[in-house]
């Protein structure tokens, strides 16, 4: 019977081994696979197991990590400030994932990236206490709280950029929200979420990267920095041969001014860009073409869908099959023409860095408990402009600050350009239009912001709203508190 | 290999054996030492593990430790003295690493129990499961001192079969409740119950190993070759198709697979074993799988666990499958996270198994604390006690103890691969508990006695013959062994 039995033996030991083979693939080879499993809620109370790593802006923490210790979390997340920083920051909650910087930069944030195991490691075995690393922002708080407070109860976003690095001063949508209001799990929290995302403002759409609108006017930087660069106009003050009325090619339909009697009939570039003439941008864009219109526009950022900063913003789009006379209308930043807070505020920050337009960016560096782990490198996305091109467009813009509809943006000791622009959209325009305003300024110390800014204000009296007078006001205190004054 | 006096003819009994020229008995080392000093570190490890939970969850070592500490070392060291005493020449690694996986078991439980609200319906069952511990031992001593020798077994040959089909066939008379998952395994009464399938496996290889000791040789001698292989006469096979029928209906309608296929597994085993026919083995595949199939399609609560073990993440899609249960895909969850050198005692979150975390599923969350290295000792653990259960089957001198030794041993090494097979998603999961590790009381009796059994056949085995185990005598013939009246 001895046979038989030292069978059965090999029999049970290869049992066993079937087993170890089993445990070594599903905790070795697949261990990791399973721990950061979507459905393993181990990740979410990890997150919270410790303090979590702060978001820094201006040297000061514009997060906490509060120890609460519950049966599950031992931590939750808060802000300070919460409602004018989460379209930076974003959110962290128990219940609800995260969202933004918070998301993307998780792995720095809760101490789980790659780049920090050496660190862990070494704490691990000093018996140190886990701790999150840091991120820190290009966010000037001073800029950022300006730009919140002039908006203030209004619906939009603003933009604020350094044109020389591309680093972002100011990131701020509104409504807003407070993160602090559901970060934890509870009902109240519970509430709060299902409050935020039913209420029709959207406070928790980040608008200055996440909504796209139509740039109206502010677009006729783009058409106008075309014609220079395809050589239609060779200067500012060269004069248009714009009739009145303007008649949308291939169609019976009169394109329109803001009012009829302004003299934008043979206006020179200059002056209709005061003015903001549609006709003679329109017929401008009809004339250059859709192609090189739509090459121009993607030497500023448009149809690029991962323009990370490392928070990706919607693609700004600029039409491939527009008809002659839908492309007239696209070079007035109508018709099919959308773009992001950001994607103007590049265009600001091109023209003001004679025609390099750096990559903008939000995050300066990240750091673990002790030291730096990386450091943003600046570097341009492109040259969008010719230097020339982007003294003449400066040359523009700077006039219509002083002599045309921007004139609420005016600062005393710096040089302001701007563009306004009001942007008809909904079903035969019937909406309530936007008001934009797309600027740079240069303080006599060197200091240059380039800024966004957009208010979509339903409330508001139709007529009432421009560019220059809703949205103008609110970028002079952008740059003002950019430049430091 | 067909008499029944087959140790002489093997190497590993014959240096053993002590016949008329064997050495004096004092020369056979007892190796009663060796198992102190086992015990001790079986009593330690758990200890040391016991203060390590506390420490990580309450920073503190844990008020009950010298409590836990003593019993466990009052307990081993009662049994180690009854061995000393009444099997003198036992395997000495069979009762420490028993311990040893008996403590780790109950100081899992209590770190389940220190989850309180993050396990659903979660009671404290640790003080209860060491209860069950020093019953167990309890029973061992039992057995240990009132089984003078394992052959008295033999003349319960029937009666033993009687009572297997009595136990197994008891729990579908009684209610089962939603908790169970549709596996009728449990007799009740009031809040106390067993499960009688655990101790219908001792019982049931107590009856084969006696009724195949019997029909060996007309197994193995009196068959017909038919396309290659060897038919026995309908008259032999006939009883143990009927058990083996009768248990697998049984199991059926009570539909717990795991048992089911336990007991087949145990059948084919014992019956290559004694007649040492591989047509055997071809039988009982072919069996196995035809059964499986009828099974698989037939039985819902079937069908289902195999879904849950081909698709594991299934039961946490937004529209899960009807009855479906993430107890595997937690499982699984649970052991990645663990990854290779665990997170620790009492830093895990293995609570999340919820259902059956403490029982079926206490493997999760040894792959969570302890890791990979954790699994990969407790497996080696278990290897070493089935390879000393067949060791001792190759030593024993009689027959019966050949089959009883190794039939034990298969049943016991069977639940492990089953159990820990089905909870790590190797195969379909079947209701079982990992032997001295899960919560639960049956089994923890049982495989106490189990363990017993084994002492006492190792102990016959090594045993010089100058110094003879037992007053009764030896049957030397089939007709001759009461109650086998074939």
């Amino acid at each position: 019977m001895n046979k038989p039995i030292r069978r059965v033996s090999i029999f049970c030991l290869l049992l066993v081994l079937a087993l170890m083979l089993r445990v070594n693939w599903v905790q070795g080879v697949q261990g990791s696979a399973w721990a950061a499993n979507s459905h393993n809620e181990r990740v979410k109370y990890d997150r919270y197991a410790y303090p979590r790593g702060n978001i820094i802006a201006g040297g000061q923490a514009v997060t906490k990590s509060d120890f609460v210790n519950g049966l599950r979390y031992k931590y939750k997340r808060s802000w300070v400030d919460g409602a004018m920083y989460a379209p930076v920051t974003g959110y962290s909650s128990q219940a609800y994932d995260s969202s933004q910087l918070e998301k993307l930069e998780d792995g720095v944030l809760s101490g789980t990236d790659s780049r920090l195991f050496f660190r862990n490691t070494l704490d691990m075995l000093t018996g140190k206490p886990k701790q999150g690393g840091d991120v820190v922002t290009t966010i000037d708080p001073k800029t950022q709280k300006a730009a919140y407070d002039a908006l203030g109860n209004r619906k939009g976003a603003a933009v604020a950029i350094d044109p020389r690095t591309g680093a972002i001063l100011a990131l701020v949508s509104t409504p807003s929200y407070d993160p602090s209001t559901f970060a934890g799990g509870s009902a109240a929290d519970t509430k709060a979420w299902t409050d935020l995302n039913n209420d029709p403002n959207k406070p928790l759409l980040n608008r200055a990267l996440r909504e796209t609108y139509p740039p109206g006017s502010t677009f006729k930087l783009i058409t106008a920095a075309t014609a220079f660069e395809t050589g239609k106009y060779k200067n500012p003050t060269d004069a248009t041969d714009t009739p009145n009325p303007y008649i949308l090619p291939g169609t019976s339909t009169e394109l329109k001014n803001a009012s009829s009697d302004e003299p934008c009939e043979k206006a020179t570039v200059q002056d209709a860009m005061d003015l903001s003439c549609n006709t003679v941008f329109g017929k401008m864009g009809a004339d250059l073409g859709r192609d090189a219109l739509r090459a121009q526009a993607e030497k500023f950022g448009f149809n690029n869908d991962h323009l990370d900063v490392p928070i990706r913003p919607s693609a700004s789009y600029y039409p491939k099959g527009s008809s002659p006379d839908g492309t007239a209308l696209d070079a007035i930043g109508q018709h099919d023409t959308r773009a992001t807070p950001l994607q103007m505020a590049m265009v600001a920050a091109a023209i003001c860095n004679n025609g390099s337009l750096m990559e903008p960016y939000l995050v300066a560096q990240e750091r673990s408990a002790r030291d730096v782990i990386s450091t943003h490198s600046e570097h341009q996305l492109s040259q969008a402009v010719s230097p020339a091109t982007a003294q003449k467009l400066q040359q523009l813009m700077e006039s219509v600050v002083q002599n045309g509809t921007g004139k609420n943006a005016k600062i005393p000791n710096a040089t302001v350009g701007g563009k306004t622009g009001t942007a008809q959209h909904g079903q035969d325009n019937t909406g309530l239009p936007f008001a934009w305003f797309v600027s740079y300024a240069k303080g006599a110390d060197g200091k240059q912001v380039a800024v966004a800014v957009v208010v979509e204000d339903g409330a508001a009296d139709r007529n009432e709203i421009s560019g220059g007078s809703l949205a103008a006001p609110i970028a002079k205190s952008v740059m003002q508190a950019a430049l430091g004054r | 290999m067909s008499t029944f006096d087959v140790s002489s003819s093997t190497p590993a009994a014959g240096r053993r054996r002590a016949d008329s020229a064997s050495p004096p008995a004092s020369t056979v080392p007892t190796r009663r030492n060796t198992e102190l000093a086992l015990l001790a570190f079986a009593v330690a490890i758990p200890v040391l593990a016991y203060a390590n939970v506390g420490l990580a969850i309450d920073g503190s070592l844990p008020t009950g430790m010298l409590g836990y500490g003593l019993g466990m070392a009052v307990l081993a060291g009662i049994a180690h003295l009854v061995t000393r005493r009444f099997a003198p020449y036992a395997d000495p690694l069979l009762l420490p690493l028993a311990t040893l996986l008996n403590g780790l078991g109950v100081v899992m439980i209590w770190r389940l129990d220190k989850a309180g609200g993050l396990l659903r319906n979660n009671f404290p069952a640790a003080a209860n499961q060491l209860m069950w511990s020093g019953l167990g031992v309890a029973l061992f001593i039992g057995v240990v001192v009132l089984l003078k020798d394992h052959r008295i077994l033999q003349r319960y040959t029937y009666i033993s079969m009687v009572v297997a089909l009595v136990l197994l066939a008891a729990p579908a008379f009684f209610p089962s409740r939603a908790e169970d998952f549709g596996a009728k395994i449990w007799i009740r009464f009031g809040s106390f119950s067993i499960q009688p399938g655990e101790f219908a496996k001792i019982i049931l290889t107590v009856f084969f190993a006696g009724f195949l000791m019997v029909k060996k040789d007309a197994l193995a001698l009196a068959s017909r070759k038919f396309m290659g292989l060897y038919l026995p006469r309908g008259r032999d096979l006939g009883p143990i198709i009927l058990v083996w029928l009768l248990s697998i209906l049984i199991l059926v309608f009570e539909t717990d697979l795991g048992t089911s296929f336990l007991f087949f597994g145990l059948f084919v085993v014992m019956l290559y074993v004694a007649t040492e026919r591989t047509s055997w083995i071809v039988f009982g595949l072919l069996m196995s799988f035809g059964g499986a199939a009828v099974v698989a399609t037939t039985e819902s609560h079937v069908k289902t666990r195999i879904n849950a073990w081909l698709d594991p993440m299934a039961a946490f899609s937004p529209h899960p499958p009807a009855q479906s249960s993430e107890q595997i895909g937690q499982t699984l969850m649970a052991l990645g996270s663990g990854g290779t050198t665990g997170t620790g005692l009492g830093q895990g979150r293995s609570w999340l198994i919820q259902f059956a975390a403490k029982s079926d599923f206490i493997l999760g969350s040894f792959g969570e604390e302890l890791g990979l290295t954790g699994l990969m000792a407790l497996f080696m653990v278990y290897a070493l006690i089935v390879q000393r259960g067949l060791r001792t089957a190759l030593a024993a001198r009689d027959p019966f103890g050949k089959l009883l030794a190794v039939g034990l041993t298969s049943a016991f090494a069977l639940q492990v691969f089953v159990v820990a097979g089905g909870v790590t998603g190797l195969i379909p999961l079947t209701g079982m508990t990992m032997p001295f590790l899960a919560q639960g009381g049956s089994s923890v009796v049982a495989n106490w006695m189990l363990i017993a059994v084994l002492l006492k056949i190792s102990d016959t085995a090594r045993r010089p013959a100058a110094e003879p185990a037992t007053a009764i005598p030896e049957p030397t013939r089939p007709d001759q062994i009461p109650g086998a009246s074939s």
